[in-house]
């Protein structure tokens, strides 16, 4: 367990070594040394000096100034009993004396703080390209869906707090959760990668090719023929966005989208969408075949200038402060726009929020 | 020889290979095909050209097989009475008593769980995208999030897709339509530092306009529909 008496492996390198914890990256200690990444973390972990010393592997005596705060402490665990931990004895020869129970307190703090600065750690420059080596080497898995065709997944919580759910992890090809197929992932705290990273990952490495890694049409070939007769009038125009929101046309969602949807058959015939049993999810694996539809500004502006040319003819010849104004009237108005735009929207959100 | 098996019931014959071959590790989507089912000749149409060494993987699977066959023989037979017994199995698990005992299976959660976090355990059922043999392996049909998952454990994902056929999930809701599992409108929303993410927003928020379109076609169509978008009625009736 502990290997804060010398050993040769560092309490980091045996910790990310652990069965279970495949898919931490070891955090630097130059990271853990400065102090400011550790802002606040004090608060949320017990015995927090000497968790951190642990994932050190610093010998507690060297720190003369914690001593006075630590003997009021140890003084009442040397009243519990005398049981010592003989890796500890070195440590506990002098004023250092811990009961085993102590020793699992402090090792179970120290998983918890590692845990909370390797969340921090993974989101920083070093940390993040640490990350993507591991990603690279497909460490954390394949996403289980069929259409996503094998896209490598990244580990992420659904919570920044510890304690509350497991790691989970994050398909960027259909932007979706899943629970790891091995089942020594579950006791894995989902906090120790955060809510941050998925999405500050391939942010942060834009051109990551997440597409397809096996040709789809070479896995199903009967498939995608017959999709594809359905789908001919639904080409996207020549013209694409390299860019939509921010991301790469290319890397935006390619698990999404007609032909990547399942759809339910009997006998070849498609079950309809009136009929009680029929298709009722499409939406979620569903995007625009032209992803200029997404490009919400563009749209909105499109459908203003109609209104405009329909209504007031002045505009046109409006100067140029009117142009000024036209923006800061639509900044005014987008909020009202997207209410309108979908009425559930906002109960949805507040639903999951809470 | 046919008739003898005919007349028997299933609850006094025992079938051994049968038995040994559904109990056999890796094979725990399958479930046990009625002897009278295997029997009739009709059920087993057209398989004849599919399997080699037909009769004999079919007296084998029936427990009748009694030929003297060398090591080479006996192994390509046992092969042939597995795809055999798969085929058979396609056909049988859509007909009432097929379903009947898939169903059970299914409530048991035997074909595993859904992978999505949002679907939070939903149980799977087995299937294939094709149902010509040696075309793609077994998939697994989550009818809450009514999308296809590889299965998790490599013993299955070896398994023949057009054991199961392309038809099955869609049959058994047809067949079963109250167990259709509740669909939910909840989806992973990624956030960086609390910020929820432009371009998955606008998705998000696309998805929720084909949602509702399909919502108001319904709806056009006379069908009273709940929020998830499920038919709960028809209207003005």
């Amino acid at each position: 367990m502990s290997s804060s008496e010398g050993a040769p492996e560092s309490w980091i390198s045996s910790f990310c070594s652990l069965m279970g914890h495949e898919f931490f990256a070891e955090v630097s200690e130059d990271f853990i040394e400065d102090d400011f990444n550790l802002t606040g973390l004090q608060s949320q972990v017990p015995m927090y000096k000497e968790a951190l010393e642990m994932i050190l592997d610093v010998e507690p005596e060297e720190d003369e100034d914690e001593d006075e705060e630590e003997e009021e402490e140890e003084d009442e665990d040397e009243l519990l009993g005398d049981e010592k931990l003989p890796g500890y004895r070195r440590a506990g020869d002098r004023r250092h004396t811990r009961v085993a129970s102590d020793l699992s307190v402090i090792e179970s703090s120290a998983e918890l703080l590692y845990g909370l600065i390797h969340q921090r750690y993974i989101t920083s420059r070093p940390g993040i390209q640490q990350m993507l080596e591991k990603y690279e080497m497909q460490h954390f898995g394949v996403c289980p869906r069929v259409y996503c065709n094998g896209c490598k997944v990244l580990p992420v919580g659904r919570s920044d707090t510890p304690g509350q759910e497991t790691v989970k992890l994050f398909c960027p090809s259909c932007q979706d959760l899943y629970t790891p197929p091995n089942s020594r992932f579950h006791s894995v705290d989902g906090a120790f990668f955060g809510t941050t990273f998925g999405c500050l990952f391939f942010m942060t490495f834009p051109d990551l090719d997440i597409g397809p890694r096996l040709d789809s049409s070479l896995v199903s070939p009967a498939r995608s023929s017959t999709v594809n007769n359905q789908v001919s009038p639904d080409v996207p125009p020549a013209h694409q966005p390299v860019e939509i929101n921010g991301v790469r046309t290319a890397n935006f969602c390619p698990g999404l989208g007609l032909g990547k949807i399942y759809e339910s058959r009997i006998y070849g015939f498609r079950v309809s969408e009136r009929s009680r049993t029929g298709p009722r999810m499409k939406w979620l694996r569903m995007k625009p075949t032209d992803v200029e539809e997404l490009n919400e500004m563009a749209r909105y502006e499109a459908a203003r200038r109609e209104a405009d040319n329909d209504g007031d003819t002045e505009m046109g010849a409006a100067p140029a402060g009117g142009a000024q104004n036209s923006a800061i009237a639509k900044r005014k108005k987008a909020p009202m726009r997207r209410r309108r735009y979908n009425p559930d929207q906002m109960s949805i959100n507040g639903a999951e929020a809470g | 020889m046919m008739e003898d098996f005919n007349s028997e019931t299933d609850s006094d014959y025992t079938s051994y290979w049968r038995d040994w071959f559904i109990s056999s590790r890796g094979n725990e989507y399958f479930c046990e095909i009625d002897e009278e089912y295997l029997t009739d000749r009709f059920n087993l149409t057209g398989l004849n050209t599919e399997v080699p060494y037909y009769q004999y993987a079919l007296d084998l699977v029936t427990d009748v097989f009694d030929l003297d066959a060398d090591d080479d023989l006996r192994e390509q037979i046992e092969k042939s009475a597995r795809h055999l017994y798969g085929l058979v199995h396609a056909r049988y698990i859509v007909t009432t008593r097929g379903l009947t005992k898939m169903v059970d299976k299914y409530k048991k959660g035997d074909f595993g769980k859904c992978p999505r976090v949002m679907c939070e355990g939903q149980p799977l059922l087995p299937m294939g995208q094709h149902d010509i043999p040696n075309m793609s392996t077994v998939r697994l049909y989550c009818p809450k999030c009514e999308d296809l998952y590889n299965p998790k454990s490599s013993r299955h994902a070896s398994i023949d897709g057009a054991y199961f056929g392309a038809s099955f999930p869609s049959m058994l809701f047809q067949v079963y339509p109250g167990l259709v599992p509740e669909k939910s409108t909840s989806r992973y929303e990624p956030r960086i530092y609390g910020f929820k993410v432009h371009a998955a927003a606008a998705l998000a928020r696309w998805q929720d306009q084909y949602r509702e379109d399909m919502k108001s076609r319904l709806r056009d169509a006379g069908m009273e529909v709940n929020s998830q978008g499920c038919i709960i009625g028809k209207r003005g009736q």
